[in-house]
């Protein structure tokens, strides 16, 4: 083969094997096919022949004393190998995400229905339920605090914790405080509980170990977050905690509190017995933290142009009864409460309160669902107090790179919000109803037959929002990657491990695509996800891809750097070596030699911890701060058909415009963008934890309703590759922002329609119907 | 427990009559439920499933004798075009798989009174058979359901199928849920115009304690009906006919919406059926 011996930079000749599945691609995800026909092991699925069952006895009243626990009936159960309570806890009586507030059982007090009482191990599930069910509690019941404002400002309200009810209040101010505005709208806006309805319950087997630890296969969102919790609570260091991502079906957000990880290691540790939990899909209900139900109070003012002057804004949300991450989430909804829009004068309040009602946590958009519900409605107020058209106010008042924040944060890349608002209001609309047939399945009510077409009013609405991408406000949040390279059976092939939990978003999926771009190798297998390697933080923030896939590209880039050393020493070449096809190749020379033939039986093994920008503590006073890492952005719209006479909607269609900086895995953005989308949907038209004096109403798929094929209606979906000059590959956490914009465009669509008000979501029918 | 698995109907009944407080089973999907969430622990199952006969439809003396264990499914292909009601309504219950499992005899036995079944049977005036080794009664479908979740069945008895005309003229279903599919009834209505008697029927769902037929808007719209030269209905009858089947509910606030809601949704499900089977006769003649 003859090759000019000059070659320029980049030369045409040096391609060989093009590498397959690589970044920008869409390769299957190795799980799908196994999901797809029932065989995906999920944690629910563990097994081990000597195991035993554990199950949890949970408060039925969401606050009171309690007076005394009889476990004997428990006790005398057959089969039953040990009960245990508050006092049975090894180590740390409490745990808890950003504060230790939680009990590992209830103490003395029960704050909500459902905290879990007691425990108990037996040799089968239905002996297990049978026991809880003997144990005796007396309990004096106490009147629940069920508001959250009530609990930060009612001077007789009951104090719920030590340190009182308050978890956080963020005070956002920016600007002039006393500005005024020729045009002023205020609107009051609701919330309602969301759930994050994931299909596989709560679940782990822990498995005592010789050296006196556990080993624990759970399904969850941050297996290093839980291994220091429960190697705390169990009175272990975190050496004898070792935990194993079991197969996870689903979180968003919900996962990321402890459920039953220090209970089944405690019934394990004095069983001596593997110990298995699985929550019922009720009991689910009660064992992990719903999105914050939240009340906010808006005053915008604004230029008879319509340009923003001042925002004012009051929000509570309500934490329940622990606090769980409710501080991070009035973090979101303070800074993020403008939107993304300008505002030069801010005032912003909100509110964590510790309340007796189901303890709120993460749920996909975290916080900015909740304020974007109630900015996008304001604008559309807006808009109809001055004459202009919904996308028209919001594009008046876009924010855009170079943008200040009311944090004082200067937005430093890409924000293309009047774009999207423009090119999402010029996708094709879908055609008007016919009125001389019908097809129930595309009316409101569906199947149902309802209606053939009378009362049916179409309404269109626009909704945007803005997320906060990784771990904001001086977090230190980091990802590790393990990165082996090796030649195995003759083929170069490279082994990704770290401790990023896959829940279904399809991370080890991109994992290898890194590996692959980044050192050219087709063959890339995943380690399970274990703590045996350093923390891959959590799988939320829309983090993962950005920060461990951040990681495992530099790991890749360390490892293919020691590798380039070792082709340069042992070809005897210098100069600028890159890897493709599993080739060496000079930038000079074109291909040199198999990465195989140069690694030989070398092993390289490297670990990196990979750090995002770092940001900064938001002042206490002034919410003034460099708290976000990155922005993201989606807009919908929505179109509905609502019939008024009955208050059925039928989402028609749910076009969507997001800016994900760079599409890892296409194929992968599009399913968020979808998924997303439908979890707002649900938020806008169905899916509400209905909770009453404390009490949820709705603990089942019966009466808890998520969307179905025939509620979902199909996307148009235009994603923008608009790169983040400090994010890996320029990409932009793509999970959360559809759940945000989904819900306000169609509240509003339905507003378009109904010609209503309607200042609360979920809509129900009794909402349009005026029967409420 | 005790299981038991007859093959033969006078076997089932014998079992029957020796467990009155047996509890059957036909496509499990109520009672399946029921066992796993630990509400009932039955002593004594019986599973119906093998009996030939209850899976079987035929005609006798120009009505349908419906066997207890035929499927939604089943009732939607083979009976669509002659029990359009009753298939409207078949098509709205829980998802394929319920439907392929789900039974008309399992909806009467559990008598909840949001099943789907019972506003069509009650508007085209359906029977139950009802049978045990006493002998077997025939049981007006308006007559049958007597609480929540009770019905007219002695202890010993099992449903073994319901007699039912095929439609003599249009029939409408309607239902409210709150989302487009795989839905419990917030609150339903169904429809039967019976040009042969003139008269029509009707059956509100999950709006009482039981379903229940609205007496009074049939007594009115049998009045303002002209059958022989029938003309487009004025919207002032339609409504007032709307008025009479609310008035006809005493329903609860719950969980799945409140009482004025289904009050109003069942006064506009009712004119919009009502407008929808007349307009249809008014093409058909
Ligand atoms: C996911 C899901 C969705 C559902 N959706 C709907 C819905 O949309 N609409 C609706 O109406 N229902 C719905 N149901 C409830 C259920 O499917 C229906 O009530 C169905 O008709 C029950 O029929 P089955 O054959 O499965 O009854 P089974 O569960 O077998 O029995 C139901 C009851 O009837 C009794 N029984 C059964 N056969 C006989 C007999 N021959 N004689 C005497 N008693 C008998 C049983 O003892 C039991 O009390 C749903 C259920 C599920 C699980």
């Amino acid at each position: 083969m003859s090759r000019p011996t000059k070659a320029p930079d980049k030369a045409p000749d040096r391609i060989t094997t093009p590498i397959t599945g690589g970044v920008g691609e869409s390769p299957l995800r190795p799980d799908g096919t196994l999901k797809v026909k029932g065989e995906f092991a999920y944690s629910s699925d563990l097994w081990m022949d000597d195991m035993l069952w554990g199950a949890t006895l949970r408060s039925p009243h969401p606050y009171a004393r309690i007076v005394s626990i009889d476990l004997s009936g428990a006790w005398q159960t057959p089969g039953v190998h040990t009960v245990m309570t508050y006092d049975d806890v090894p180590g740390e009586k409490l745990f808890g995400l950003e504060h230790t507030d939680q009990p590992v059982m209830a103490h003395e007090v029960v704050r909500y229905q459902g905290e879990a009482v007691a425990i108990v191990a037996a040799d089968h599930p239905e002996t297990a339920r049978r026991a809880v069910d003997k144990i005796v509690v007396e309990y004096e019941v106490l009147e629940p605090l069920t508001d959250a404002e009530e609990a930060v400002f009612a001077t007789d309200a009951p104090t719920l914790h030590p340190g009182g009810n308050l978890v956080r209040h963020l005070p956002i101010r920016r600007g002039d405080q006393h500005a005024t505005a020729d045009v002023v709208v205020r609107g009051e806006y609701e919330v309602g509980m969301q759930d994050q309805a994931f299909l596989g319950p709560e679940s782990g087997l822990a498995v005592p170990a010789e050296d006196g630890g556990v080993d624990l296969y759970i399904a969850t969102q941050w297996l290093h977050v839980d291994q220091k919790q429960v190697a705390k609570c169990l009175g272990l260091p975190n050496d004898k905690v070792r935990l194993m991502l079991a197969g996870v079906g689903g979180a968003f957000g919900a996962r990321e509190d402890l459920s039953m990880q220090v209970h089944a290691s405690m019934l394990a540790l004095r069983t001596g017995r593997p110990v298995k939990i699985v929550y019922s899909r009720e009991e689910s209900f009660f064992g992990h933290v719903h999105r914050h139900p939240a009340k906010l109070y808006y005053e915008h003012g604004a230029t008879r142009e319509g340009r923003l002057v001042y925002v004012k804004a009051r929000m509570f949300l309500d934490g329940g009864a622990y606090a769980s991450s409710t501080g991070a989430v009035v973090a979101n909804a303070a800074t993020l409460g403008v939107g993304p829009y300008e505002a030069p004068n801010v005032t912003i309040d909100c509110w964590g309160a510790y309340t007796n009602n189901p303890p709120c946590g993460a749920m996909r958009g975290f916080g900015a669902v909740q304020a974007a519900f109630a900015y996008e409605s304001q604008m559309d107020r807006l808009a109809a107090e001055l004459g202009l058209d919904p996308v028209e106010v919001r594009v008046r008042n876009a924010m855009a790179e170079g943008t200040t924040m009311p944090t004082g944060q200067v937005v430093d890349s890409a924000a293309p919000v009047a774009e999207m608002l423009r090119r999402v209001e010029a996708m094709p609309l879908p055609p008007a109803a016919p009125t001389d047939s019908y097809d129930l399945r595309e009316l409101p009510g569906g199947v149902s037959n309802t209606t053939h077409g009378e009362g049916v009013v179409r309404g269109i609405g626009y909704g945007i929002g803005i997320k906060n991408v990784c771990f904001s406000e001086g977090f230190d949040d980091f990802s590790t990657a393990r990165v082996r390279l090796e030649v195995i059976a003759g083929e170069p092939t490279a082994m990704v491990h770290t401790a990023a939990a896959e829940v279904g978003q399809g991370l080890v999926t991109v994992q290898a695509q890194i590996a692959r771009t980044e050192l050219g190798v087709e063959r890339v297998t995943i380690h399970p996800a274990d703590t045996q390697v350093g923390s891959g933080g959590s799988t939320s923030a829309s983090r993962q891809t950005y920060m461990t896939g951040g990681a495992v590209k530099a790991a890749c880039e360390k490892v293919r750097g020691l590798l380039l050393d070792i082709a340069r020493e042992r070809l005897h070449v210098e100069g600028q070596l890159h890897l493709d096809g599993g080739k060496i190749v000079s930038d000079r020379h074109g291909v040199l030699a198999d990465l195989a033939e140069v690694l030989g039986d070398e092993v390289i093994d490297e670990t990196v911890e990979w750090r995002h920008r770092p940001t900064e503590a938001l002042d206490p006073t002034t919410g003034q701060g460099f708290a976000h890492v990155q922005y993201a952005f989606a807009v919908h719209r929505a179109v509905v058909d609502v019939d008024v006479d009955l208050g059925l909607v039928r989402v028609v269609a749910l076009d969507c415009v997001q800016d994900v900086g760079k599409a890892i895995n296409p194929d992968a953005v599009v399913g968020q963008i979808h998924g997303g989308s439908a979890q707002g949907l649900g938020l806008a038209v169905m899916e509400e934890i209905q909770v009453r004096d404390g009490k949820i109403r709705n603990p089942s798929f019966t009466d808890y309703l998520i969307p179905t094929i025939l509620d979902m209606p199909p996307m148009k979906v235009d994603v923008l590759e608009l790169a983040d000059p400090h994010a890996p590959y320029g990409l932009r956490g793509v999970g959360e922002p559809p759940t945000i914009s989904s819900t306000p465009a169609i509240v509003a669509a339905i507003r378009a329609a109904t010609g209503l008000a309607i200042p609360r979501c979920p809509v129900r029918p009794e909402d349009i119907t005026g029967t409420a | 427990m005790e299981f038991h698995k007859p093959r033969t109907w006078p076997e089932a009944l014998a079992i029957k009559a020796e467990h009155p407080d047996a509890t059957p089973i036909a496509g499990g999907t109520d009672v399946m439920v029921e066992l796993n969430f630990d509400v009932h622990r039955p002593d004594v199952l019986i599973d119906l499933t093998e009996i030939a006969e209850l899976r079987e439809w035929f005609t006798v003396d120009g009505r349908y004798r419906v066997g207890s264990g035929v499927p939604y499914a089943r009732i939607i292909d083979e009976l669509g075009a002659t029990l359009p009601g009753l298939a409207m309504a078949s098509r709205t219950v829980g998802s394929p798989q319920i439907r392929n499992r789900g039974t008309v005899g399992g909806n009467l036995g559990a008598a909840s009174p949001a099943g789907d079944a019972h506003p069509p049977l009650l508007a085209a005036g359906a029977e139950i058979e009802v049978a045990s080794v006493r002998g077997t009664r025939l049981i007006p479908a308006d007559e049958f359901y007597t609480g929540v979740k009770r019905n007219a069945m002695e202890p010993d008895e099992l449903i073994a199928a319901f007699h039912i005309s095929p439609a003599d003229g249009p029939q409408q279903f309607a239902k409210i849920g709150t989302r487009n599919a795989m839905v419990i009834a917030v609150c339903s209505f169904g429809l039967a115009l019976h040009p042969s008697t003139r008269t029509v029927g009707t059956g509100v769902g999950s709006a009482a304690p039981t379903p229940r037929r609205a007496a009074d808007a049939e007594a009115f719209i049998a009045g303002e009906l002209d059958w022989d030269s029938p003309l487009p209905l004025r919207d002032s009858v339609k409504r007032r006919f709307g008025e009479l089947v609310a008035q006809s509910a005493s329903p609860i606030d719950d969980v799945r919406g409140t009482a004025g809601y289904r009050q109003h949704a069942l006064s506009v499900m009712a004119r919009r059926t009502l407008g929808w089977a007349w307009d249809e006769y008014r093409r058909n003649r």
